[in-house]
């Protein structure tokens, strides 16, 4: 060990004093002030005893349904008897260890961490007889021979965790297809054009998420319903014409300038739903990420990267929104492969 | 009532005579008098700032008995039904089993919501307390050899908590908690090459899958609080066996431990201190209402609520994320998601990676190989506090920065602009913060030098002859003075050599001209305290010089902290 930096002893300009005096406390030298402690702290386990009874009688004669000030009275009395119980306890001991217990400031030396040097010298003796004895060293064969089998049992151990889930698979698609109907996210009614308001904004989804079978089942549920919900969310917002300026091959994506985005934010994946009708800037409450629904979805601030996917729009005979294909451009949050999957979907289209 | 009885030595009691003293029947069996002798009246020192890690522990131990409590009713399953329990606005409702039990739990379990809630505050405890106890390690340099390992144990508690935190609260499935989920499975989706891969595993499909609930259960009621319970005794083990460090002051040095025995006061006053960490967090669990699941409703993903936050010790990385730029790249054909892979994966492990590797850095500037059993005062390591304040400053911005949304509602202020002083402020404030933080340390040391120098201020103002007025110092009594001159001084720097004995370059040069470089910044300016030589005159200049000996009253009892003198 190095001792370049010890401090020399005679440079230290104030001696060390040693340990201050002991001082006593009143309770030390004054028996009535320590029997009046001593009552003090027997009252607080009394009083803390009569608590944790308390709850017991709460939890008996309050109705789960009884309000107190607001508060649920259980909640409330259960919380207060059981905290202020275990409070009284707490600050019991303590005070008793403070006040009554003996104080007196005790001295321990320490001892260096390190073993002694007869001990590292030892213990390296034995490992060095441990490998001898073994012939680790000696026999390379039957070591590398067991390391080579240790290194593959790691195999089996990735390998068993392949069943944790299904390959990644279908992230470039989602249920939109063409002909389908847009429908309010609410009410599951279709909608029409005439239905919007300029610089209105409907949460949608597609048809089938509100779709029965011939049972009157709806035909997705579950973890299935989530994972289209969270694909194919979309927002439809009614935009003046003059206010839109669609990029090329986006001129006739829009019915009347209303527009159809998707609601999945193209970051991490949130709902985006803050709508500024003036700007028609869209805004992502997660991570405020910001898209310009008159640009072509656009993202003017944030942390987004890719514009939000739009859906291309028509109508249908009985004069219903629907879509005229799936997203041409992959929706919800990024993806490793996902520059080469939008190469698949601009070549089929 | 009260009456102080005789006290019986155990061994001669019915029970002790019985078996030999409890000591003896359990020593033959287990040799325990060997272990406990050593122990049972072990010392330990006595400061408030070592409590701190005292609450983390005693708030983990609160979550592992409410935890368990709560595992009788929860139902970790992402099975979607119908619910027809007593909170009526969801009657009828398709929801998660999990969500549906949480309800239950919430509002037909008589004492679940007091529960659940202690639970929720334990764990934003738990958290508090180990930063707060990991700051006060930091900034009294309490992680210097040998208590290393015990440094890196302690991220590993964090870093584990830290996770352990973000799996609980996203349990019940409720309309938050999946969006935490959902900005998870974008970061996962964000790591280069394999994003999908792990995607797909981990959520047992395409987000949000089924697994999810169940996996994270097992991690969060076994898999992480086993680790936890071990990374626990082995921080305790470390701690019994380093003893713990203590403030210099008379008497108190690197080779020994003053303090007061484990038996009986540290185990009364520990032990109570749980009580009143229990009793706390339960009058918060029955006072303030804490994640009300059932005001957000079941998850659904094409649902949020503007102002989703996530628990508080998530903030920084949420604000790392939302401070980010958009940026994103293709090369080989493949997506690179820098926008969220860099601040939610490289933020969380960056933090981890810098706290645990800067013990050893430190070791690395300073050369210094030496046990340290003495805490250092965050003054007299300048550099060291300045640093910590600079990543507290960061760390403060980025948490800010998690809550944009609402700081800029709350101040009326544009948040696009709020956003930009947060990218740049994460770089430049830090950086004030730092200059900052070591001119306050160095002038904390000149005025240590100037009460040691000059004694402290009477109070007393004396008229010279001449008409001016001047206070009248004192010197501080020896112990204040010994305190506050027992540690370390600055090192003398030497140039590493250019060249060897023999006039051959020397070799490493390069790295050990690097090693100076960065050792001189880190004791440039750090003032150290006066010589003996330097008392001595002081003594003279303030008995003599003036020739008004200080007279102290009766009643003077030493001086404060601050340097006030204390008068009864």
């Amino acid at each position: 060990m190095s001792d370049e930096l010890q401090p020399v002893a005679d440079t230290e300009p104030i001696k060390d004093p040693g340990l201050a005096e002991h001082q006593f406390r009143p309770q030390d030298v004054d028996e009535a002030q320590a029997k009046r402690t001593e009552r003090q702290i027997a009252w607080m386990f009394r009083v803390a005893g009569l608590l944790f009874l308390g709850f017991c009688f709460a939890y008996f004669l309050i109705d789960i349904d009884d309000t107190f000030l607001g508060w649920s009275a259980q909640n409330f009395a259960f919380g207060m008897t059981l905290g202020g119980g275990l409070l009284l306890v707490g600050v019991g001991i303590i005070q008793w260890a403070k006040k009554l217990m003996g104080d007196h400031e005790m001295v321990e030396m320490r001892h260096p961490s390190a073993s002694s040097d007869e001990d590292r010298v030892a213990v390296m003796k034995d490992i060095n007889a441990g490998i001898e004895e073994s012939g680790f060293g000696r026999r390379p064969m039957i070591r590398n021979s067991l390391l080579g089998s240790m290194a593959l049992l790691g195999l089996p151990a990735v390998v068993l965790l392949r069943d944790l889930g299904p390959l990644p698979h279908g992230q470039r698609e989602t249920v939109w297809k063409k002909g389908m109907r847009l429908v309010n996210d609410v009410t599951g009614t279709p909608i029409k054009p005439s239905d919007m308001q300029v610089g209105q904004l409907v949460n949608g989804q597609p048809a089938v998420v509100y779709e029965t079978d011939a049972d009157g089942e709806p035909v997705l549920h579950g973890t299935e319903l989530l994972q289209v919900k969270s694909k194919a969310s979309i927002i439809v917002v009614r935009m003046r014409p003059e206010d839109v300026t669609p990029s090329k091959g986006r001129e006739n994506w829009g019915v009347d300038g209303i527009l159809c985005f998707s609601k999945i934010c193209t970051h991490v994946g949130c709902p985006i739903s803050l709508w500024e009708q003036q700007t028609h800037h869209l805004l992502c409450p997660c991570h405020q990420s910001t898209f310009d629904l008159g640009d072509n979805g656009k993202v003017i601030f944030g942390p987004a990267h890719r514009p939000l996917p739009q859906l291309p729009l028509g109508v249908d005979d009985e004069g219903y929104l629907i879509a005229m294909s799936d997203f041409p451009e992959i929706v919800a949050p990024s993806y490793p492969e996902l520059a080469r999957d939008q190469k698949k979907l601009d070549n089929k289209s | 009532m009260s009456t102080t009885e005789q006290y019986t030595p155990i061994e001669q009691t019915g029970v002790g005579k019985k078996a030999a003293g409890p000591v003896g029947w359990l020593d033959d069996r287990l040799g325990l008098a060997g272990v406990a002798k050593k122990n049972l009246r072990k010392v330990f020192p006595e400061h408030w700032s070592f409590m701190l890690g005292e609450i983390a522990l005693w708030s983990f131990v609160v979550l592992l008995l409410t935890g368990v409590f709560l595992t009788f009713w929860f139902q970790p399953s992402m099975t979607e039904v119908e619910y027809h329990g007593s909170y009526l606005p969801f009657n009828g409702l398709e929801m998660s089993q999990a969500y549906k039990s949480t309800l239950d739990i919430s509002f037909d379990i008589r004492g679940g919501l007091l529960i659940r809630q202690i639970h929720h505050w334990a764990a934003a405890l738990f958290i508090a307390a180990m930063i707060a106890h990991m700051l006060r390690v930091f900034f009294t340099g309490a992680y210097r050899k040998p208590r290393e390992i015990n440094w890196l144990i302690g991220v590993g508690l964090f870093s584990l908590g830290l996770v352990e935190g973000f799996a609980g609260y996203s349990l019940p499935d409720d309309l938050l908690s999946g969006t935490g989920l959902r900005f998870v499975d974008g970061l996962i989706r964000s790591i280069p090459l394999v994003g999908s891969y792990l995607e797909f595993f981990i959520f047992g499909g395409e987000f949000p899958g089924d697994e999810i609930i169940p996996r994270l259960y097992m991690a969060h009621i076994l898999l992480i609080p086993a680790i936890l319970l071990g990374l626990v005794g082995a921080h305790m083990l470390l701690l019994v066996y380093h003893k713990h460090t203590q403030w210099p002051g008379p008497g108190r040095t690197e080779k020994n431990v003053v303090g007061y025995p484990m038996l009986p006061v540290y185990a009364a006053k520990a032990g109570g201190f749980f009580f009143v960490v229990f009793g706390f967090t339960a009058l918060m669990g029955a006072l303030l209402q804490i994640n009300p699941v059932w005001v957000y409703g079941p998850y659904n993903p094409s649902e949020v609520t503007a102002g989703s936050q996530p628990d508080w010790y998530m903030g920084f990385s949420e604000g790392l994320v939302r401070m980010m730029p958009g940026w994103e790249s293709t090369f080989f054909n493949y997506t690179w998601s820098w926008n969220v892979f860099i601040p939610a994966v490289g933020g969380l492990t960056g933090l981890f990676v810098v706290l645990g590797v800067w013990p050893f850095i430190e070791q690395w500037i300073t050369g210094d190989k030496r046990d340290h059993h003495l805490l250092q005062r965050p003054r007299n390591a300048p550099v060291r506090t300045a640093i910590g304040v600079a990543g507290m400053t960061a760390y403060g911005v980025a948490w800010a920065a998690g809550g944009n949304d609402i700081l800029a509602t709350k101040f009326h202020m544009d948040i696009y602009t709020l956003t930009w002083i947060f990218r740049i402020g994460f770089f430049v404030f830090p950086v004030i913060a730092f200059m900052v933080t070591k001119r306050i340390c160095i002038g904390l040391q000149r005025a240590d030098a100037n009460r040691i120098l000059h004694g402290y201020e009477t109070g007393v103002i004396e008229r010279s002859p001449e008409g001016g007025f001047s206070e009248r110092h004192a010197p501080l009594p020896a112990a204040q003075q010994y305190t506050l001159t027992a540690h370390d001084r600055v090192p003398v720097l030497e140039a590493p050599a250019e060249t060897d004995a023999n006039g051959v370059a020397a070799p490493h040069s390069r790295k050990e001209k690097l090693r100076a470089r960065v050792q001189r910044f880190y004791y440039r300016d750090t003032l150290d305290k006066p010589t003996a030589e330097d008392v001595h005159h002081a003594e003279e200049h303030l008995g003599h010089h003036d020739g008004h000996p200080v007279e102290l009253g009766d009643e003077f009892q030493g001086v404060s902290e601050t340097g006030v003198p204390r008068v009864h």
